[in-house]
């Protein structure tokens, strides 16, 4: 098998013959991750197949990891960035070109994820989890179990969910849900447009129990609330739970978010960072991220080493007439946060 | 001259402590609350401005001019109360238990100190889970009262201000029990005796003796707990629902998600300097009191 992927390495990266030979490049690979995202089976078994130590630090938002490396801190080779994160890196001149596009595992990328709107052609990154924020319910709490595919339900609740809600307590999920719920662009600037924003917010609000972004699969698993604006992996394991539980995609749209393997300006061991993102483009692997995060990836072929519960679970393996609901999330410019951090402030004094 | 180098030689290291963890830090923060804010986050060296402060009293409005805003306000006020309720109940809770516990035998009191400081063994998010998990409907607590037959519903005391008075009081009990109880130690004892021997009752010499010489530690108790109080929001964002805003999640914002560092910088000041005033007009007031009449 080490002898596979070395072969491997060595088509995928025709600059390997031009570079100081292998032996000069060190075996190390730096990886700064979100926490809890990979695998440390998987991160083990790579270190089996190349003889490369992987040394594994985390973070918890986008922002931490960025601020650390604007500081010049770190020496990391691979870090994981969302969506919009990357655009913001790729402008500021933070990610290392890869072309992942042209790495042998590539073919295995599923669209539309080989060609996204914040890194075009893929010339930075890599895609690795990706997944939705919608709408979970407990089934059992209305009258035959069904309600609107709409955002209306979380944001005007019928009187089997008032005072049982819980919103996850992030600025830019919950702004854009009530963006595409009033028909707005999640990017919007508009001062009236937030105005209307704050006010379908603020009348929510008497109906929300809690604004919290971690345990949310425990919260709605063990019956604390009713109804969550949720993100799908949480469903996931809330579902495992609470097998009356829900998960919608609201017709009026929902984000999609991915995060993605990039190497950073300065990483130390560039090569051994490509050969890691080309491995984790197997569908093999990919799957057995799956199977740990409880998120999709976008790797075609994986499904067949996918846990059943996953693969069967409609809110990780998105029907295809779902797609067209997927608004990917973008980089909004410095007008529109001021305008959210407005609208968030206002709602929480 | 060799005692002027000695002199400042052993000055040194207090000194560089002082500056390389006090001052640098703090003028840091000054810095980067003028500087303008970068379109990224981060600041803009060289590109100076105030706005970061006329930020948190004011915004502008549609037709760019400047219109009051209490938003910030409130949620300083918040933040004030809440650490002032939470030091008025560590007070009530702290000051008898304290109270008993200099009064015990003193090979018992080194226990009883023991088990105070027991909480600090485990992180304070990890004690804050600890309270979810009796507090929640369906938790510890509901579930003894429901089959006791105490109640019939769920209690519904998770993600109400009750839980968070209850989990702050219980953080910061520790803070406020420790200076009140090293101040009632070093009591004399015979004073007290004094006071009954002159006739005073149980009352009386706990309100004219007894407290008086713990005033430093009541003093000192409550200034752990106020302002370390301003700053929490753990608690009241796991235990209280989060349902308002504190000053210590608006700040973590504006370097997170807002991408407003200069902003940031600004109301860790302004919160800085609220409780510098604070300070500085008690420690006044008490030296005033404390001059011989």
């Amino acid at each position: 098998m080490r002898r596979i992927i070395l072969a491997l390495a060595a088509s995928a990266l025709p600059s390997l013959a031009l570079a100081p030979p292998a032996a000069a490049q060190s075996k190390e690979l730096h990886l700064f991750n979100w926490s809890n995202y990979m695998p440390p089976d998987l991160l083990k078994r790579f270190e089996a197949e190349t003889g490369i130590k992987v040394t594994l630090d985390t973070y918890d938002t986008n922002e931490s990891m960025l601020a650390k490396l604007q500081a010049g801190g770190g020496g990391y080779d691979v870090v994981v960035p969302t969506g919009p994160t990357v655009q913001q890196m790729i402008r500021d001149g933070l990610l290392l070109k890869v072309d992942a596009a042209h790495m042998p595992n590539f073919k295995n990328v599923r669209k539309p994820f080989d060609n996204p709107d914040f890194d075009p052609g893929r010339a930075y990154t890599v895609p690795y989890m990706w997944g939705t924020t919608g709408i979970a319910y407990d089934s059992a709490k209305v009258p035959g179990g069904k309600i609107e595919d709409s955002w209306k339900e979380l944001f005007e609740p019928r009187k089997e969910f008032y005072g049982n809600i819980a919103m996850l307590k992030d600025m830019g999920e919950v702004f854009t849900a009530a963006a595409y719920y009033l028909g707005f662009d999640q990017c919007t600037s508009k001062p009236e447009e937030g105005q209307k924003i704050l006010e379908l917010l603020e009348k929510q609000k008497p109906a929300v129990k809690v604004y919290n972004a971690e345990g949310s699969a425990d919260r709605m698993g063990n019956g604390e609330v009713a109804m969550h604006l949720m993100w799908n992996g949480a469903f996931h394991r809330a579902h495992k739970k609470l097998k009356t539980a829900v998960y919608i995609y609201p017709r009026e749209g929902v984000n999609l978010w991915g995060d993605n393997l990039a190497v950073p300006k300065g990483a130390k061991n560039v090569e051994n960072a490509k050969l890691f993102l080309n491995w984790m483009m197997d569908p093999k692997n990919a799957a057995e991220a799956s199977n740990f995060t409880a998120y999709n990836n976008a790797i075609a072929g994986s499904d067949a080493y996918l846990d059943p519960s996953l693969r069967e679970d409609p809110a990780v393996n998105t029907p295809d007439d779902m797609v067209s609901r997927f608004r990917p999330l973008r980089d909004c410019g410095k007008a529109a946060l001021d305008l959210r951090q407005k609208v968030w402030t206002r709602l929480l004094r | 001259m060799r005692a002027e180098a000695r002199r400042i030689g052993l000055l040194a290291p207090a000194m560089l402590t002082i500056g390389v963890l006090l001052v640098v830090p703090l003028g840091l923060m000054a810095i980067i609350s003028t500087l303008a804010r970068g379109p990224s986050g981060g600041i803009i060296w060289g590109q100076h401005s105030l706005d970061a402060y006329v930020q948190f009293l004011f915004e502008r409005d549609l037709m760019d001019r400047l219109a009051l805003n209490t938003d910030y306000l409130r949620i300083f006020a918040r933040s004030i109360g809440l650490a002032a309720t939470t030091t008025a109940l560590t007070l009530l809770i702290g000051f008898p238990t304290a109270l008993w516990m200099a009064f015990q035998p003193p090979s018992r009191r080194t226990l009883l100190v023991f088990i105070v400081t027991v909480p600090f063994w485990t992180n304070l998010l990890v004690r804050n889970y600890a309270w979810i998990l009796l507090l929640r409907d369906g938790g510890v607590i509901d579930w003894t009262l429901l089959k006791l037959g105490l109640t019939s519903r769920p209690i519904g005391i998770m993600y109400t201000p009750l839980a968070t008075a209850i989990g702050l009081v219980y953080s910061f009990l520790p803070y406020m029990i420790l200076p009140i109880y090293v101040s009632l130690e070093k009591i004399d004892r015979r004073l007290i005796e004094a006071a009954y021997d002159l006739g005073a009752d149980r009352r009386r010499a706990l309100f004219r003796v007894i407290l008086p010489l713990a005033m430093p530690g009541l003093v000192g108790g409550a200034i752990l707990v106020f302002v370390p109080g301003l700053g929490a929001f753990i608690t009241p964002e796991l235990l209280g629902g989060a349902k308002s805003m504190m000053v210590g999640s608006l700040i973590q914002q504006q370097f997170g998600q807002a991408r407003n560092w200069p902003f940031g910088a600004a109301l860790a000041f302004v919160l800085l300097a609220l409780v510098l005033l604070a300070l500085m007009a008690h420690a006044l007031r008490y030296r005033r009191g404390a001059k011989p009449a």
